[in-house]
């Protein structure tokens, strides 16, 4: 008996057992849809981070206000303190001192509602210097983007996010137009260029307006000279470790600090944040795969189940067929490749399941699914390995019936 | 026990028994089935083979069809020491020299008469284009050429058993070992078939037929009476069955 008589023969068990093969395949497809979903939506996930990080700009380093200790001797929390200030940003952008660094973006943002005639929505307002465009890498669709003179004048100009367009103007051109934040006119002077990524982020949602600006027309108050973070931009990816040092050096010799540890400021790479925001997401993984797993197993103790309550009803079929002259070896090999097609379709249709999950879940959630060839075809064989794995127990019960017992049974 | 070829003439013994004992064991318990029995059947023969229930006519019929081992003795099937044959080697034998027939039939529900039929023939390693020819064959022969794309369980029972002897002539074994082939047949389709068992004697095939109705073992040539573990001697035998043909 050939492979192909062999096979033969375990597809029409199979297909003359349907409710039973089916409800055998449903554990092994439930796991197997679960393996790719979950592997995908890691994959997905990591790569959204990745995209978030990238939407930064190349070689940015970002450096945030850190913790400061008050006169009674207790630290704040990192982000607590206005440390940082315009004239930081302008000592990091010399030359002499920064060498490695191509390009500096104080950056002050706040959450501000924008109005246009009877359109109001909520953005954020940031302001910074010309060099923000070069240092985040963002381009223009529209008009052009602030330059020193504005910076100069403190010009009451707004570049906005594609995002923002959209929501305050519609349809409208809204070059050369105005909105107005808190009685204040701002004209619009350019529209940024929206970033590749799918979901909405606060890359594609800002006003940009002069550092200048933000600080004397429309926000002001007592830390008026202080930013949110300044943007630095090494001259190469090759630099960004002497530019992370050159900053580090600057920032603690102007801040009068001996001790590294008590820096009143942060920086972060976008490794850094790449390595921080991934971590979770390999423990999120790494657990859903968990899970994954377990339903795999259950699946496959579900095959073996079965397998086994098809060879016991199936008793008097083996007899017969070792009466016909069937050699115990072709028995067990007839009930493993039933076994392992049972696993190679419940592969399939999970792996095909596990895709329309890929494509539907997007719809309802944020999560991005990427679905990989290779993971999917490894959750195949996957699958008709755990189809032969169970299915050798019940198919050496099988080989070992005697036909005499095997026919006699009712 | 060391055997010689068969020093007398005539035709070649298909079956020979040579002091074959069996004993089954159920927890301490040991239960000789048979005693001791030793017969020959030749070429050609149609015999019966026949005794109460609980005689030890079906563990007779059991090591006759190769599905288990003598305890003691030699079993001579088509000249081949069976006795000592490991599980595959039984399995091989069963193919190539013996075709059952069972009294359910034992017929794959899921499959066409004719699918059944060609069953033996897969394991004995036919190309299908042949397998498919010879199952045919074999159909037309029990007169059920025009039902071989039916399954079994659109058959009558004397269909479904005429099916099941064409599957046991597939092969063209050595013998046909039926065990009670009309014990769920109505009396027509028990004349059918016992009239084709005829025919395919006639024919040249050795038949052994294990039933415990009387009347039908008369219609074979000779009758094997078992009772107690024992062959009824020959003498009994012949009283038991009235006229030979």
């Amino acid at each position: 008996m050939n492979w192909r008589d062999t096979f033969r023969t375990a597809t029409d068990a199979v297909r003359s057992h349907r409710l039973r093969s089916v409800l055998t395949m449903l554990g092994i497809l439930i796991g197997i849809s679960a393996v790719v979903l979950t592997v995908g939506l890691g994959q997905g996930a990591k790569a959204k981070v990745q995209d978030q990080i990238n939407e930064l700009g190349t070689n940015v380093l970002v450096v945030s206000p850190g913790s400061t200790t008050s006169s009674t001797g207790s630290r704040g929390g990192f982000g607590s303190a206005s440390t940082l200030t315009m004239q930081d940003a302008a000592a990091i952008a010399t030359k002499r001192a920064a060498p490695d660094v191509t390009a500096v973006a104080p950056v002050s943002t706040t959450s501000v509602s924008l109005l246009y005639s009877s359109t109001n929505w909520t953005t954020t307002l940031t302001g910074t210097t010309p060099a923000w465009k070069t240092v985040r890498s963002r381009g223009l669709t529209e008009g052009r983007f602030i330059n020193a003179a504005d910076e100069q004048r403190a010009a009451a100009v707004v570049v906005l996010g594609p995002d923002t367009v959209t929501q305050l103007f519609g349809q409208v051109d809204p070059i050369g137009r105005n909105v107005v934040y808190n009685g204040v006119q701002l004209q619009v002077i350019g529209v940024l260029a929206p970033l590749s990524s799918n979901e909405a982020t606060s890359n594609n949602d800002l006003a940009i307006v002069p550092i200048a600006t933000y600080q004397q027309k429309l926000i002001g108050g007592s830390t008026r000279n202080a930013v949110s973070s300044i943007y630095v931009k090494a001259t190469s990816a090759g630099t960004l470790s002497g530019a992370y040092q050159e900053t580090d050096a600057l920032l603690l010799n102007r801040h009068q600090i001996t001790t590294a540890t008590s820096a009143d400021f942060n920086i972060a790479t976008q490794q850094s944040i790449l390595s921080a925001a991934t971590s979770v997401d390999n423990t999120l993984t790494v657990m859903l795969a968990g899970i994954a797993i377990i339903a795999l197993l259950v699946g496959g103790i579900g095959v073996m189940n079965i397998m086994l309550v098809s060879v016991t009803e199936r008793i008097r079929e083996i007899g017969l067929r070792k009466a016909l002259g069937a050699r115990p070896r072709l028995i067990r090999r007839q009930f493993l490749v039933e076994a392992s097609i049972l696993g190679l379709a419940g592969g399939i249709l999970g792996v095909a399941l596990g895709v329309l999950g890929a494509v539907l879940l997007p719809q309802f959630s944020d999560s991005r699914v990427i679905i990989s060839v290779p993971a999917s075809i490894g959750a195949i064989v996957m699958a008709v390995g755990i189809g032969v794995i169970f299915g050798v127990y019940p198919a050496s019960r099988a080989a070992r019936l005697a036909p005499i017992d095997a026919l006699r049974s009712e | 026990m060391a055997l010689s070829p068969e020093p007398d003439p005539g035709p070649p013994a298909v079956i020979e028994l040579i002091d074959v004992k069996k004993t089954y064991r159920s927890g301490t318990l040991e239960v000789e089935a048979l005693h001791r029995v030793s017969m020959r059947i030749d070429e050609n023969e149609f015999v019966a083979i026949t005794g109460p229930s609980g005689s030890g006519k079906s563990t007779l019929m059991h090591i006759l069809g190769c599905l288990d081992v003598p305890t003691e003795g030699t079993y001579l099937l088509s000249g081949h020491d069976v006795s000592a044959f490991d599980e595959e080697q039984l399995a091989d034998v069963r193919n190539l020299f013996i075709g059952f027939v069972f009294q359910q039939f034992n017929l794959l529900a899921y499959m066409s008469a004719w699918r059944n039929v060609e069953l033996p023939l897969i394991y004995h390693g036919v190309h299908p284009a042949e397998r498919r020819e010879r199952a045919f064959a074999a159909l037309e022969k029990v007169d059920l050429g025009d039902r071989a794309h039916h399954k079994p369980g659109e058959l009558s029972g004397g269909q479904q058993q005429r099916v099941a002897l064409a599957r046991a002539l597939v092969t063209e074994p050595a013998m046909i070992l039926a065990d009670e082939p009309t014990g769920n047949l109505d009396s027509a389709s028990t004349a059918d078939i016992l009239d084709l068992f005829h025919e395919l004697n006639e024919e040249g095939r050795t038949i052994v037929l294990i039933t415990h109705e009387r009347d039908i073992a008369a219609r074979a040539q000779r009758v094997i009476q078992v009772e107690d573990g024992n062959l009824v001697p020959a003498g009994v035998e012949l009283l038991a069955t009235g006229v030979r043909p």
